[in-house]
């Protein structure tokens, strides 16, 4: 193992190359530009040996990905924002097709206004693709994640495409020291990708082709279930690298001092890290509170949620985004994971850090302040979705 | 299975000569209409592809014609892919076969007129600039005929279609056929070609031709549509042959920037050929005559080209 200095997109790469991707096909976007920049050299130097195709769009990178993983082989691609959302019909078809192709991510807001920053609207609205959504704090995790993803796409019980989140720059253009494993390491953890079910001149097959409607919804009933049985395959993969490698992501969720917890902060990418050092502070003055960090969008982490529930006094959502109907993504699906489970705390949505606006200790403070007094006094007069930080008079005054 | 013999169709010139393989890659029972000529197109690609072919087919006729699920009429493996994406999806097929060492399988996307000149012609346009070793066909039907005969841009001057119902104010096709061929030749890839269902040994040469050239290689198959047209499916082969010798469509393939007429038939009249086809019944004489002028005027200009490209040749 060797310790090396790498900004997200450069884990990114690495994590691509170790897991043996054979075929590569992106399009660059900001801030995703330099993965492919750093794929490009690796193929160019003879280090990564993949097909890279220079495709002309996102749309074509999903789709010829989709193709060369159809044919049998292992297939990377990565994206942010605007071509995330190009390649939305893609990634529906990848999941059809039941093709486990991995892509990185870079959440990235959407425009207008044209924005590069840190958002997750782009991620967040491929909820219901049929695409397992891992979630990075760090580089690090980023590069463990790539060779992960693969690892449970790739599961006979699963079979499904998954996608590694970053947030923009944040990590992808922050360095950070890395591990990065040996390539046996790698090998031993992921053994290459095979498959019975491809397209082969000896054993012709029709793959995708029109289907009547009995049969369809058998289809959508296997896909669901495969999502289902992903959570275990997670959770084993979780722990096989850590006995590989020391290094653990919690599994389905990455719990930060959640145990005794009264209350707890959920929320996704990088402002966890800041959230978590929060915690530290607060705890020091006696007060009971914990980190829940988004690992596993898709599928849901249920039993975790219903795990904080069963402990906290409150439970504070935060999203990086929202729906534009009705709360943020991480909050709607949190109170919906409670409802029937018997015991569901207050919980109340906070929407921060919208298209890489900065969120810092002071604010995480405030947050944690304003959910004990939510969970004693109920909901002030902006209800239970709240825009912290909006100059509408609704938080302390911002200094934007 | 055996692969048929591939045969050395260079030095056959002569088309009442028998070239057409016999084995069958389409099996009876396909989806299609009476008379189709997507359907003959796709049966004589695979009688020269071989066995030894992957299909890339995204939404259009060929879609669904092979049958619903789980039954095939086609004898090759078949990739379904979205509409626009028949060019990035050869590519992956390719990029992948390269990975795992098999170099001896022919890919082939076979798409319809508005998956290639339309939705697709981005795709399209991305593979042939990285001139990936794939064949890419375009079935010519000129209408979007699986969602029930919409204009795509290479319908004809003239056409009626549901979306150019004509109605009462003329509102029949208005701007000429695309020559997706001619936006091939200007990305220089190695072989471009056009052919139609109704001349199989001409076409079956040309498939050949193309898949023993390395690159990316374009045919288009003129492939008359009843259904859309409006025509008596039994002349489906004689009206193809019309549209030839009208001029409506040139049999010709370019090699190396110099281009070839593969088919000079003796002038029919346009109107001859238009009129056996319902979706042009409407059009007034001085349309017809506009369109057979600048019909005439494009196989002038096809004239010349060759002539030009017969000097390149001499000079090289
Ligand atoms: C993105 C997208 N838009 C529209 C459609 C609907 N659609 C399916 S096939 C088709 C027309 C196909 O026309 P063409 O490519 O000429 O093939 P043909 O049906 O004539 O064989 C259309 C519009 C689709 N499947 N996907
Ligand atoms: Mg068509």
């Amino acid at each position: 193992m060797v310790k090396k200095l790498f900004t997200g997109n450069k884990a990114t790469a690495y994590g691509a190359m170790l897991a043996r991707a054979q075929v590569v096909a992106a399009y660059p976007i900001t801030p995703q530009t330099t993965i492919v920049e750093r794929i490009a050299d690796l193929v160019a130097e003879g280090k990564m040996k993949a097909k890279y195709v220079m495709v002309e769009s996102e749309h074509s990178a999903m789709a010829a990905s989709i193709a060369a993983s159809n044919t049998g082989a292992r297939a990377f691609t990565a994206t942010s924002s605007h071509g995330l959302a190009l390649m939305h019909e893609v990634l529906m078809w990848a999941a059809g097709a039941r093709t486990p192709v991995v892509l990185v991510n870079v959440n990235r807001a959407m425009g207008p206004p044209w924005s590069v920053y840190a958002d997750h609207q782009d991620a967040m609205s491929e909820r219901d693709s049929g695409v397992i959504q891992f979630w990075a704090e760090n580089n690090q995790e980023i590069m463990d994640s790539v060779i992960m993803a693969y690892k449970v796409a790739e599961n006979k019980d699963v079979l499904l495409p998954a996608m590694v989140n970053q947030d923009a720059f944040f990590l992808s253009h922050t360095s950070e020291p890395v591990d990065v494993p040996d390539q046996e390491i790698v090998d031993q953890y992921l053994p290459p990708f095979e498959t019975t079910v491809k397209l082969d001149v000896d054993d012709p097959k029709g793959f995708g082709s029109f289907i009547m409607p009995p049969q369809y919804m058998e289809f959508r009933g296997h896909m669901a279930r495969s999502m289902d049985k992903a959570r275990e395959v997670i959770k084993k993969a979780d722990k096989e690298w850590e006995e590989l490698t020391g290094r653990s992501y919690g599994g389905m969720m990455d719990m930060y001092k959640c145990e005794d917890a009264e209350f707890i902060l959920f929320g996704a990418g990088t402002m966890m890290s800041t959230a978590k050092d929060v915690v530290d502070t607060l705890r020091k003055e006696g007060r009971k509170v914990g980190i829940a960090r988004l690992r596993v969008f898709r599928p849901f982490p249920v039993d975790e949620i219903r795990y904080l529930a069963d402990r906290a006094h409150a439970i504070g959502v935060l999203d990086r985004t929202f729906t534009f109907g009705y709360g943020g993504p991480l909050f709607n699906e949190t109170n919906s994971q409670m409802y029937n489970h018997g015991k569901s705390p207050k919980t109340k949505n906070y929407i921060v850090g919208v298209g890489g606006r900065d969120v810092r200790q002071k604010h995480f403070r405030a947050i944690f302040d304003d959910l004990e007094k939510v969970a004693k006094e109920g909901y002030g007069k902006e209800g239970e979705v709240h825009w912290w930080g909006l100059l509408d008079g609704t938080t302390p005054e911002e200094e934007l | 299975m055996e692969l048929p013999p591939r045969r050395n169709f260079e030095e056959v010139n002569d088309m009442a000569k028998l070239t057409i393989p016999e084995d069958e890659l389409m099996r009876p029972g396909h989806m299609g209409c009476l008379g189709c000529g997507a359907t003959q197109a796709m049966r004589f690609v695979l009688k020269a592809a071989g066995r030894k072919t992957i299909l890339s087919i995204p939404a259009c006729c060929w879609a669904v014609m092979p049958g619903v699920w789980p039954n095939t009429c086609l004898e090759v493996p078949e990739l379904y892919t979205p509409f626009e994406t028949t060019g990035a999806s050869i590519s992956g097929i390719k990029a992948a076969l390269e990975v795992l060492g098999k170099d001896d399988v022919n890919v082939i996307g076979f798409a319809g007129d508005g998956g290639t000149a339309d939705i697709g012609l981005q795709a399209l346009s991305g593979v042939a600039d990285r001139n990936d070793d794939v064949l890419y066909i375009m079935y010519d039907n000129e209408a979007y005929m699986n969602t029930g005969i919409q204009r795509s841009g290479s319908t004809p001057i003239g056409a009626w279609t549901t979306t150019t119902p004509v109605g009462t104010t003329q509102a029949w096709e208005k701007s000429p056929k695309k020559s997706v061929a001619d936006i091939m030749i200007a990305h220089r890839i190695p072989y471009v070609a056009t052919a139609s269902a109704a001349y199989p040994e001409d076409l079956i040469r040309k498939v050949n031709k193309a898949l023993s050239i390395k690159g990316t290689k374009f045919i288009q198959i003129f492939a008359p549509c009843p259904t859309g047209w409006k025509m008596d499916p039994g002349l489906t082969v004689k009206i193809g042959k019309e549209a030839i010798s009208s001029r409506a469509f040139s049999l010709y393939e370019v090699e190396g920037g110099a281009i070839k007429i593969n088919m000079k038939p003796k002038k029919t009249p346009l109107k001859e050929y238009l009129f056996k086809q319902g979706r042009f019944k409407h059009m007034p004489d001085y349309l017809i005559n506009e369109l057979e002028s600048d019909l005439d005027s494009k196989w002038e200009e096809l004239l010349f080209k060759e002539e030009c490209s017969q000097k390149m040749l001499k000079k090289k």
